[in-house]
């Protein structure tokens, strides 16, 4: 069936590279030798722990809890007992830690009881509870909790449902072999989504170099009898970007303020669809994910991960040449490079590629920018990136806002056609990172302020009730001391005595609390007994005795209680 | 005879334009100075006083009468410097003190004896705490303006820089490495 | 009505105040870092200098011509620019004082600007009428804004350029000025229309 296709500009042709991994299908990768399982794997809240050192889990068990509603929880992927929740090095640019479960198979790889989710008789918010409960999140890369997605604006009706089985980075093939491989689970999968969102088409967006995957979804549609479309879409990359697979299967822009629910279109990853079906039929959380092993390797292979192997040992599987020198989490495009090869597999790691010089040329140095405009002509958002960078290189942040540079979704594009090699997405990051951290700083100022504020105000209220404390307590003394003086003076005949200043009651009240005060103290300095004197050595004796000496003459001491003292020190000394 | 005839033209003249000028001055007064407001939305608002002022506004204010140097604010930096020099058209100059990275208070919980006198002293109040109970200091409200080191009479409160963490680490500029060549290598690679 | 346009022209372009007669560089150097301030200062000595051009005249054709007093030219006329730059700023304190406070002191410099002053004193020496000196001086006004913009935007390129660091701020901006003085001496192929 013919299919109306838009089209986007810019975008570039790579060399895809993906033949090398297609030709064997998914193999399920071994148990590790451990599991580091981070708690922060989705965007939003970092989940809480429910699991400490020691505790014996199940497959599936639940070991971080959803904080909040844009947050999914995370579960075990093995049966096995935790190790330890401590910080761990993370698969992210920067090599810094973040809260993980360890967890030591036990290699039995036990479920827990699974129980399919009674999906005909739940309403829609159970559905999406369900589907935060069971990890599910976006496997296209963003990791967004799919749940939070589910929800058609209340507003705009939902038009079209896309599934995006784009996959258009070089090298990954992880949604090519679940779609041929797993084809029907997918399309029930997406049957759920569109029942939650209840749009008026569904359309499934394929690369046109995936034509098995492609035959493989259109069966599946055509036996389960549901109506959505399956369309080939031109091979460019970044045409798997959400926004760009929108504006390529409906016409549809959806700019960067507003959501793509505003527009009535929502895009889910076909391996998204496939988690959540399995959650729903089968009461499996999500534990593994379909990870493509590639690059610098002998064996190239897609391989069924439990999320929280360890890098390396997933990459082994492939047997690496000698002379790999790193593993990119990702493709060639977006990826980079992870700081240590034990890191974890998360349920965003799509693809592993082995780096080695010889696949990858390093880049030589930058070279100044000639303004020649290729990057403008490949940007997919129509930016402008010789503009975004000449302000990032210049620090001038605001003017990159006023170039969109929010739009930018770091595809890579610009900096793969620069003929002065100029890592252009690098700048980007740069500029995005510091916007971020002065907002952040701003809102720090802001709050700092209003509280400093509030304190000022509160501590003049506070002087102001008290002023007004005393000025009524005086008020309420001086006329109680002018009826004493009334009534004295009416008992005497004598003229009545001026009567004297009246001693500011207050004062007279402070001194009583502070004399009472002192006795209190005094009393207790008294009754103090020095404790521990039962076994001085002499030594320590004649230093007890010359800091009670001293304490005598600076007059901090009664007497008796400066003689017990003594008393107990001579005590001491006859004893030895 | 001249000279008179010109003094009198001239008089004349400043007599118009003064009547024009006074006229005109108290028809667009202004109330006010919303450059302080500016001005202290840049500052950061840690409220320490060490520029000499005890708190933020009263430095803004003394900058927008021009009586202080825009550098005397160590908690906002140089960049901070910097955009004041840009609001103000005045020079930047390097900072008064030493530049500190972020910092947080932490109260050493073995050894508070609950005296009240920190949570009197923050200005932001950020310490939570009551007469003889534990004190303690909200992490994410303080500013770093240890102020409430001194008074402390057991001296448990320490500060800690803010480390990098995965929240709130940044991208750096990109720089390239220069490496000094492998003279084995062949500097120009065959094809595989 | 071509002869106006001439002269309209020939202000703003042939014989531009800033590049061709070097005039009022000082505020041009000096304000011309952000394109936002030179909005500011073009429209502020816009308004100095018609004004000024219109009062200088009347000033001179009634009430010095008539008594003999051209001798007091200088100084009549500054008086009245001071006054008139003395006005403009309370207008703009009034209306907008984040610019009065980005200006700064080139805001009463504007007294000093040789333009503000070397336009009407022009305008004598060619013997221009009321209207021509208003033309004249509006055009210079519209042509010293105009540069003051160019420059301007190419200064605040210039910040993130990568400019040997002996070169970096006044020097390489006297540069930029020089390279525009030479592209504006090509209008002057359009005084042969006159």
């Amino acid at each position: 069936m013919l299919h109306q296709l838009f089209t986007f500009k810019g975008g570039v042709k790579p060399p895809t590279n993906k033949t090398q991994s297609v030709t064997l299908p998914i193999a399920a990768a071994p148990l590790p030798s451990r599991l580091i399982v981070p708690l922060h794997q989705s965007i939003g809240g970092t989940p809480r722990p429910v699991v400490q050192a020691g505790d014996k889990v199940r497959k599936g068990q639940l070991i971080g809890e959803a904080d909040g509603w844009i947050s999914a929880a995370v579960h075990a992927p093995t049966s096995g007992t935790v190790r330890a929740v401590a910080m761990q090095p993370q698969p992210h640019p920067s090599g810094l830690d973040a809260l993980s479960v360890v967890i030591e198979p036990d290699g039995r790889d036990e479920w827990i009881d699974r129980q399919p989710f009674d999906y005909a008789n739940a309403t829609p918010d159970d559905t999406r509870r369900y589907l935060q409960q069971s990890g599910v999140v976006g496997l296209g890369g963003a990791v967004f909790p799919t749940h939070g997605k589910l929800t058609a604006s209340r507003s705009v009706a939902m038009d079209e449902l896309i599934i995006n089985g784009a996959e258009c980075e070089p090298y990954i093939t992880c949604d090519d072999l679940l779609m041929r491989e797993r084809a029907a689970d997918i399309v029930r999968g997406i049957g759920i989504f569109r029942d939650l969102l209840q749009p008026k088409r569904v359309l499934i967006g394929i690369e046109d170099n995936k034509p098995e995957a492609a035959a493989a979804i259109r069966a599946a549609v055509a036996e389960l009898g549901e109506n959505f479309e399956v369309v080939s879409v031109p091979t460019r990359y970044p045409a798997g970007g959400a926004k760009q697979l929108i504006r390529v299967l409906t016409g549809k822009e959806v700019p960067a303020a507003k959501r793509s629910t505003d527009l009535g279109v929502q895009c889910f990853n076909v391996a998204t669809a496939y988690t959540a079906w399995r959650a729903i039929a089968y009461g499996e959380p999500v534990v593994s994910r379909i990870v493509t092993v590639t690059g610098n390797v002998h064996a190239p292979r897609n391989y069924e991960a439990l999320i929280g192997t360890p890098m390396n040992e997933l990459l082994a599987l492939a047997q690496p040449h000698p002379d790999t020198d790193g593993t990119v989490m990702g493709g060639p495009m977006m990826g980079f490079l992870v700081p240590t090869p034990d890191v974890p597999v998360v349920k965003a790691t799509n693809c592993l590629i082995a780096h080695a010089d010889r696949l990858f040329p390093p880049k030589a140095p930058e070279m100044p920018c000639i303004r020649c405009g290729a990057c403008a002509d490949a940007c997919p958002h129509e930016l402008q990136p010789f503009e975004l960078y000449w302000h990032a290189r210049a620090k001038n942040f605001g003017k990159t806002q006023q170039y969109h540079i929010f739009d930018c979704i770091e595809c890579g594009c610009c900096s793969f056609v620069c003929p002065s090699r100029i890592p252009l997405v690098q700048y980007f990051r740069f500029a995005k990172s510091e916007i971020w951290a002065r907002e952040r700083e701003k809102n720090a100022a802001d709050e700092a302020k209003t509280r400093f504020e509030f304190k000022q105000f509160r501590e003049e209220r506070e002087k102001a009730e008290k002023a007004e404390k005393l000025a009524k307590a005086a008020a309420a003394q001086a006329a109680k001391k002018a009826a004493e003086a009334a009534a004295a003076a009416a008992a005497d005949s004598s003229p009545a005595a001026p009567v004297e200043a009246a001693v500011d009651p207050t004062q007279a009240a402070k001194k009583a609390a502070i004399e009472a005060a002192m006795a209190r103290a005094k009393a207790q300095r008294e009754a103090a007994q020095p404790k521990n004197t039962d076994t001085l050595n002499p030594q320590q004796a004649e230093e007890l005795a010359a800091i009670e000496a001293r304490r005598q003459a600076a007059g901090l001491t009664d007497a008796a209680a400066g003689a017990a003292a003594v008393d107990t020190t001579r005590e001491a000394k006859t004893e030895e | 005879m001249d000279i008179l005839l010109a003094i009198a033209i001239m008089a004349l003249g400043a007599v118009v334009l003064g009547a024009a000028l006074g006229y005109a001055s108290i028809k667009f007064k202004v109330e006010g100075d919303p450059l302080v407001d500016k001005i202290d939305a840049i500052l950061p608002q840690t409220q320490c006083g060490q520029c000499g002022f005890p708190g933020c506004k009263p430095y803004a204010e003394a900058i927008a009468k021009g009586e202080v140097d825009i550098n005397l604010c160590p908690p906002g930096g140089m960049e901070g410097v910097q955009r004041l020099a840009d609001l103000l058209g005045r020079e930047v100059k390097p900072l008064d003190a030493e530049e500190k990275p972020k910092q947080i208070a932490i109260i050493d919980e073995n050894t508070c004896i609950g005296c009240t006198l920190c949570i009197q002293a923050c200005p932001v109040d950020a310490i939570v705490g009551a007469a003889k109970q534990m004190h303690t200091i909200i992490a994410g409200q303080c500013t770093g303006c240890e102020l409430c080191l001194p008074p402390c009479p057991v001296e448990c409160i320490r500060m800690e820089a803010i480390g990098e963490n995965i929240d709130n680490w940044k991208w750096k500029y990109p720089v390239v490495e220069i490496k000094a060549a492998d003279a084995a290598r062949p500097a120009i690679k065959e094809a595989a | 009505m071509s002869h106006y346009l001439f002269i309209l022209v020939g202000a703003v372009l042939v014989n531009n105040v800033v590049l061709v007669k070097i005039l009022g560089l000082c505020p041009f150097m000096g304000v011309s870092k952000k394109l936002e301030t030179a909005y500011g200062m073009g429209a502020a000595t816009t308004f100095v200098l018609t004004l000024a051009t219109g009062a200088s005249y009347i000033i001179d054709h009634f009430l010095l011509l008539p008594f003999g007093l051209e001798y007091l030219r200088t100084l009549s006329f500054i008086v009245t620019i001071a006054a008139i730059v003395q006005l403009t700023e309370m207008v703009i304190a009034k209306t907008s004082p984040t610019l009065q406070q980005t200006l700064g002191i080139y805001l009463p410099l504007i007294t000093t600007n040789c333009a503000v002053l070397g336009v009407p004193l022009i305008n004598i020496a060619n013997g221009n009428g009321f209207v021509e000196s208003l033309l004249f001086g509006a055009g210079s006004a519209v042509g010293f804004s105009l540069v003051l913009i160019l420059f301007a935007g190419i200064r605040e390129r210039i910040e993130g350029a990568d400019v040997p660091v002996h070169f970096r701020g006044a020097a390489i901006a006297m540069v930029t000025a020089g390279l525009m003085a030479l592209a504006f001496m090509g209008f002057a192929g359009l005084d042969k229309y006159q």
